[in-house]
């Protein structure tokens, strides 16, 4: 019988606000010159080719970074030096800086906000568009709403120049800053589409006061579904952020989010992994984790799963539910053979195993059956079981 | 009766000589769905254990009338197969593929209601459609479900419809149709739309709606009940328990800044009659209480 292939696990990419940049830069829109730089010595190595002043910039996954501190002015090659050496280590937000930004300093007449993503609802593509920019875009959303400019595109219509010249005039843009703005948001749209983005963000898109229109921070999260048109999207897996379990889960191509329990939980399918976190808080216990191991898992992949849940201490007992739809009861009872087989698995495994072959793989594993090893015929037993062994 | 799928349905399958297409395109067969034609552009005149194979969903919808199409292609030919069974005038397409680009699905979703209005997509990402007795199209396991209704079901997640309808058989209820809508960002068919064929089909008289966190659908479906639905829904939302800010899974379930929440949702249900079970059990518990009192 064929195997189905191990599915591709769909997935958020997030670039940090350099590469942001030279994605933005790829498709024509103006940054200011940048360097990265990981010490301090290579801060003042960029400074010094870049010419002060710049600005000193932490990257991190996350927002905030001015308030936390993460983001300096600095006019002379001392002030390069002590902000960098500030900010490299500094923790925002429990995301630690290894890496800095340096990038010319830019004058700043007015800052606006500009960006794209799908609206879900609607369906379609929503570009929004402030001249209150700077500030976070919730903010201004909430009080005030009329200050955001929004725009539907539908993608089989594309946007159309008229279409951005009557959103940049809905946004009230000042004359100087419209024919930039025009340029650059279209730009904004090229890079969302063909770069095939979840979310393309400007905050702030500034006007100089030589009336220039200019990108000066980028905020861009990427569909990882699109990797196989955007091969070099696959530089970008180095610098997501995960912690240990996750990144041990992703690179066995698991879907997987820590929590702070007990319970090692595997299910296949997000749905029914969330529903098994439920159910495993609801009959008193901790999960330790949530863990999709996807559509079509063969045997390896359980394996791995099970290799990833058992690297985590804090795990007492393991809940692997399973409902076979294109993942197949065999394959299932496989993988978690081969997996004891292979490595010694600490805690005590309750299996609830229905759908397409699990009469076959129940049959397999029965022979296996241990106090190690446990069947449970319903969801609700299996949780109560595994929260009992796991002693909460 | 049944929504969307019955007995009738003639079915092609788009990557029926895959591996994964063909294993279940055969049991889709075995199940009793009329499984008439594969496609590959270049193994025309072949065939998959009987199942003839021709080079376009145009040439199949010739040589055998077929009305349908399920989609097992990778990702990368999604859009390109999704348009092809549209423009040969197909009424249903259900894509199981998992991974397709967002940019892609809203392309296609669009395109779909603005030129191929009578062609009713599926998926991506989704588990199929199933109305037990009568067909099956997609990786649902055909056994779990009991035919005959009363009860008609629609789920975002794949593996939570099979455990609703599996609930369900183990309460001796039967199923008209079990639809997965899928859970990623731009799903073909929504739950609106399947609560209006439910509340439209005679046979249905109770409806169970699936739902997770993240995203607007199931409030939305919410106050669509509130409007128009008259059958009692019962409903489960899976997530009560994720913390916020935690991404589980799928590209839709993401719970941000209070929205999104299973409590937003299972209130805006709630709020519109709606019956709501905290785990999958539970749901079938009161949807049983519903169905006795028929």
């Amino acid at each position: 019988m064929p195997t189905p292939p191990p599915r591709q696990t769909e997935d958020h990419v997030d670039l940090f606000e350099y590469q942001g940049k030279e994605f933005f830069a790829e498709y024509g829109m103006p940054i200011s010159p940048g360097k990265i730089a990981f010490t301090v010595d290579e801060a003042v190595a960029a400074a010094e080719e870049l010419g002060t002043p710049v600005m000193v910039k932490a990257q991190v996954h996350t927002g905030g970074r001015g308030k936390a501190g993460g983001v300096k002015f600095a006019p002379d090659m001392d002030a390069v030096r002590e902000h960098a050496t500030n900010i490299l280590g500094l923790d925002i937000k429990g995301h630690i800086v290894g890496r800095v930004w340096i990038e010319k300093a830019s004058d700043i007449a007015e800052e606006y906000y500009a960006s794209f993503t799908l609206d879900r609802s609607a369906k379609k593509h929503l570009g929004m568009l402030s001249k209150e920019g700077g500030v976070e875009i919730e903010t201004v959303a909430e009080e005030n709403p009329d200050a955001i400019a929004k725009i539907w595109v539908d993608p089989v219509v594309g946007l159309s120049e008229q279409a951005v010249r009557d959103w940049v005039a809905a946004a009230r843009l000042p004359e100087a800053a419209v024919e930039g703005s025009v340029d650059i948001l279209q730009k904004l749209y090229t890079a969302y589409t063909v770069g095939d983005a979840d979310l393309v963000e400007i905050n702030p898109l500034i006007l100089t006061p030589e009336g220039k229109v200019h990108v000066l921070d980028a905020k861009v999260t990427l569909d990882g579904s699109s990797e196989f048109r955007h091969p070099d999207y696959e530089q970008y897996d180095a610098t997501q952020t995960r912690d240990e379990r996750e990144a041990a889960a992703h690179e066995k191509g698991l879907q997987y989010v820590g929590l702070e329990g007990s319970v090692g939980v595997i299910a296949n399918g997000a749905g029914l992994a969330m529903s098994t976190v439920d159910v495993v808080n609801q009959v008193g216990g901790k999960p330790a984790n949530f863990l999709d191991i996807g559509g079509g898992a063969n045997a390896d992949v359980m394996a791995g799963a099970l290799e990833v849940i058992n690297n985590d201490p804090s795990v007492k007992a393991i809940f692997i539910n399973i409902f076979g739809g294109i993942t197949r009861g065999e394959e299932v009872a496989e993988g978690i053979i081969e997996a004891m087989k292979r490595v010694s698995i600490d805690s005590p495994i309750v299996v609830r195993l229905d759908g397409t072959n699990a009469q076959e793989g129940r049959d397999m594993l029965a022979p296996h059956l241990t106090d190690r090893l446990m069947m449970e015929p319903t969801m609700l037993s299996a949780a109560e079981k595994a929260v009992a062994l796991a002693g909460n | 009766m049944s929504i969307f799928l019955d007995e009738t349905t003639k079915v092609v399958y788009q990557g029926l000589t895959g591996s994964t297409g063909r294993y279940y395109g055969l049991l889709n067969r075995e199940y009793g769905t009329q499984v008439v034609a594969g496609t590959h552009p270049k193994k025309a005149g072949t065939d998959v254990e009987g199942i003839p194979i021709y080079a376009s969903v145009a040439d199949a919808k010739e040589a055998t009338g077929a009305t349908a199409s399920c989609v097992f292609v990778p990702p990368v030919a999604v859009k390109g197969a999704v348009m092809e069974a549209a423009e040969a005038g197909l009424e249903l397409i259900v894509v199981i593929t998992e991974g397709v680009p967002a940019h892609d699905e809203a392309w296609f979703y669009n395109k779909l209601k603005a030129d191929y209005p009578g062609t009713r997509l599926l998926g991506p990402n989704c588990p199929g459609i199933i109305s037990p007795g009568k067909a099956n199209i997609g990786i649902t396991a055909g056994h779990i479900a009991k035919a005959g209704g009363p009860v008609g079901v629609v789920s975002r997640s794949g593996t939570l419809t099979y455990q609703a309808v599996f609930e369900l058989q183990q309460k001796d209820i039967g199923v008209t149709t079990s639809v997965g809508i899928g859970g990623d960002p731009v799903p073909g068919t929504s739950f609106i739309d399947c609560l209006e064929a439910f509340e439209a089909d005679p046979e249905t008289k109770a409806i169970m709606m699936i739902g997770e966190i993240g995203g607007s659908a199931e409030e939305e479906a919410a106050d669509y009940i509130k409007s128009s639905v008259t059958k009692p829904v019962v409903s489960y939302v899976a997530g009560v328990t994720a913390p916020p800010g935690k991404k589980m899974g799928h590209a839709g379930a993401i719970v941000s800044g209070g929205k999104g929440t299973a409590a937003a949702k299972m209130d805006a249900l709630r709020d519109a009659g709606v019956q709501v079970g905290l785990n999958p059990t539970e749901a079938g518990d009161l949807m049983a209480d519903i169905v006795a009192s028929l």
